[in-house]
């Protein structure tokens, strides 16, 4: 038995049946992360000592014949824009490369008392922004299906790590597809849960209405069973919200099926359009109701998205400014430290506080994070702000009022997670833009608010394809219940 | 086109230090995404209320009350701080 093919499940069963200990299970997967993260560069950070400490601690109570909670020694990954406490977390950026989380972020904390032990933290694109994993500061992540390719992003860590079998399931953030580009690309299950089902306190912000956090997992019964632990209201995050158990008694027979006629234009990849299409097919053959509907406002949806996320992810990132946390240009204060070379070339002191912040911001973040910076101070600044973040706001109204209207008509969506197969490394990353399109199909979905999961699908050439599905707010675990089934029928 | 002027103004007011070189390719840049926004002018929204928070969740309150903090927690969080001096940060001047 290979020990890092388990899912949460069966892993959880050998343990209690002493096929293994945890710490044999732990062991396993830090052998298999020293061999290959040289190559895919999944982990940022691999915490042995932290890891092997707690799965100690699960042998001892095994052996005291407690009862162990599902995750009790099962190995994870936090996408290092989550805080764990003592260890460095760095949201894939410079200005943070010398950060050392104070304390845990709720679903750390949650995943802690049910005794899950940490591996480490993925590598992701800076703060999240991203959709391939080529803009992390630190280097960039391998598509464990085809090195030429990303693994998509932001996510890009957690995703390859859980499809090369370096962790059973891990967590990752989702603004506007994170976790559901990867997870389609590196050929594993995401799901971004309702906004607000999970806490976001001790995820580092970057657009605060879009973010949440979610699981990616090796099937769709882990990514529940990760829910079921990290969901729920905390009075550390007042935007948090319980989301309802379903008594969603599922029948494949009842189930209406909606297939938005503008998410099946030309620009979707044919291939990918094909095994979606067939997958459909085999839904209705099994009963499945499918409907053709409309989300009429589809069109307007990415520059609604990239208007609203870069104005809040520039407000949230104001915090880094090299006084409080993180990396700081305010030491060159100090002689003989003159010498430091500023951006421009030129040799220069700090000379007051605005100096501290352009020099330290200056050089701290990445391109892209730069450049969505501007973007989002652009759209908020004086004689812009209704032109484009208000104007914005208010087509996000009419993207969320055509959900409302669809899922009076039907139960779920189904969309391509991504209109693309995963694309080479560097393909897309001079032209920001044609990078922006990989997110189209699940962007509308964070304005919205929704839960949706991706699923692998099928395959073409080798390259994994997702099959998005979108649900009603807070009707999580009826996703999680039609996924499950197409899952079944798909694989069959 | 967005004008140089303009790309140092925002750069200034997202406090962020740009070479020269970076203005130039950000005013660009800039440009072509401000133009694909172009597109949001044709749809209608004279009759539609803003949405900022995609759950509706208003006024969570709680008892106005401070709460006890460790204060090795504290500690932690001042020591993060990469110039201080016994419990103060410490700022370059303001002005």
């Amino acid at each position: 038995m290979n020990l890092t093919e388990l899912t949460i499940t069966q892993a959880h069963q050998g343990l209690l049946k002493r096929k293994f200990s945890a710490l044999e299970l732990t062991k396993s997967f830090l052998d298999r992360i020293k061999e290959r993260n040289k190559k895919i560069f999944a982990f940022l950070t691999v915490c042995e000592d932290f890891a092997l400490s707690q799965a100690k601690k699960i042998d001892d109570l095994l052996l005291q014949k407690r009862e162990l909670p599902i995750l009790a020694g099962i190995p994870c990954l936090i996408k290092d824009n989550i805080l764990v406490k003592d260890i460095r977390c760095t949201a894939g950026s410079k200005i943070l490369s010398n950060y050392t989380a104070p304390y845990d972020a709720t679903v750390v904390k949650l995943l802690k008392s049910q005794g899950a032990v940490i591996l480490g933290k993925a590598n992701l694109d800076e703060f999240a922004i991203g959709s391939s994993g080529e803009y992390s500061a630190f280097g960039k992540t391998l598509n464990p299906h085809d090195f030429t390719r990303v693994p998509g992003g932001s996510s890009s860590g957690s995703a390859a790590a859980v499809a090369d079998n370096l962790c059973v399931f891990a967590l990752g953030s989702d603004t506007g597809g994170s976790i559901r580009l990867p997870a389609s690309f590196c050929g594993i299950v995401g799901f971004k849960p309702t906004y607000g089902a999970v806490s976001r306190f001790g995820l580092i912000a970057m657009a605060s209405s879009l973010d949440q956090i979610g699981a990616l997992s090796k099937n769709v019964e882990d990514a529940k069973i990760v829910f079921e632990a990290i969901s729920g209201k905390d009075e550390l995050d007042s935007t948090s919200v319980e989301s309802k158990i379903s008594n969603f008694k599922f029948q494949i027979s009842n189930l209406r099926i909606g297939i938005p006629k503008e998410y099946f234009i030309k620009g979707v990849d044919p291939a990918v359009k094909k095994i979606i299409l067939e997958a459909i097919k085999k839904f209705e053959q099994m009963g499945a109701k499918i409907k053709e509907i409309s989300l009429p406002h589809t069109k307007y949806a990415l520059a609604t998205y990239y208007i609203i996320m870069p104005s809040e992810l520039s407000a949230n990132l104001a915090r880094y400014d090299g006084i409080k946390y993180g990396k700081s240009e305010i030491q060159n204060l100090h002689p003989p430290k003159f010498s430091k070379k500023t951006l421009a070339g030129k040799k220069s002191k700090i000379k007051d506080l605005l100096d501290v912040y352009l020099k330290t911001r200056g050089k701290g973040f990445g391109d892209e994070v730069r450049r969505r910076i501007m973007l989002g101070t652009y759209a908020l600044s004086r004689g812009f702000y209704e032109a484009y973040y208000l104007k914005a706001q208010k087509v996000r109204t009419l993207i969320r009022e055509d959900f409302n209207q669809a899922f009076r008509k039907v139960d779920v969506i189904l969309t391509p997670t991504c209109p693309t197969l995963p694309f080479k490394i560097g393909e897309k990353i001079k032209d920001p833009l044609s990078m922006y399109l990989s997110d189209i199909f699940m962007i509308a979905v964070n304005l919205a608010g929704l839960p949706a999961i991706s699923i692998p699908i099928g395959k073409c050439k080798n390259l994994p394809v997702g099959l998005q599905i979108i649900g009603k707010g807070l009707q999580d675990y009826k996703i999680f219940e039609v996924a499950q089934t197409f899952e079944k029928i798909a694989h069959e | 086109m967005i004008s140089k002027k303009e790309v140092e103004h925002i750069a200034k007011l997202a406090r962020l230090g740009l070479s020269q070189t970076e203005i130039k390719k950000l005013g660009k840049d800039l440009s072509s995404i401000l133009d694909y926004f172009n597109l949001l002018k044709k749809v209608d929204v004279s009759k539609v209320e803003p949405t900022s928070h995609s759950v509706l969740v208003k006024n969570v309150m709680r008892e106005d009350e401070a709460k006890k903090e460790n204060l090795d927690d504290v500690n932690e969080l001042v020591a993060a701080a990469p110039e201080r001096r016994e419990r103060y940060i410490k700022v370059k001047a303001v002005l």
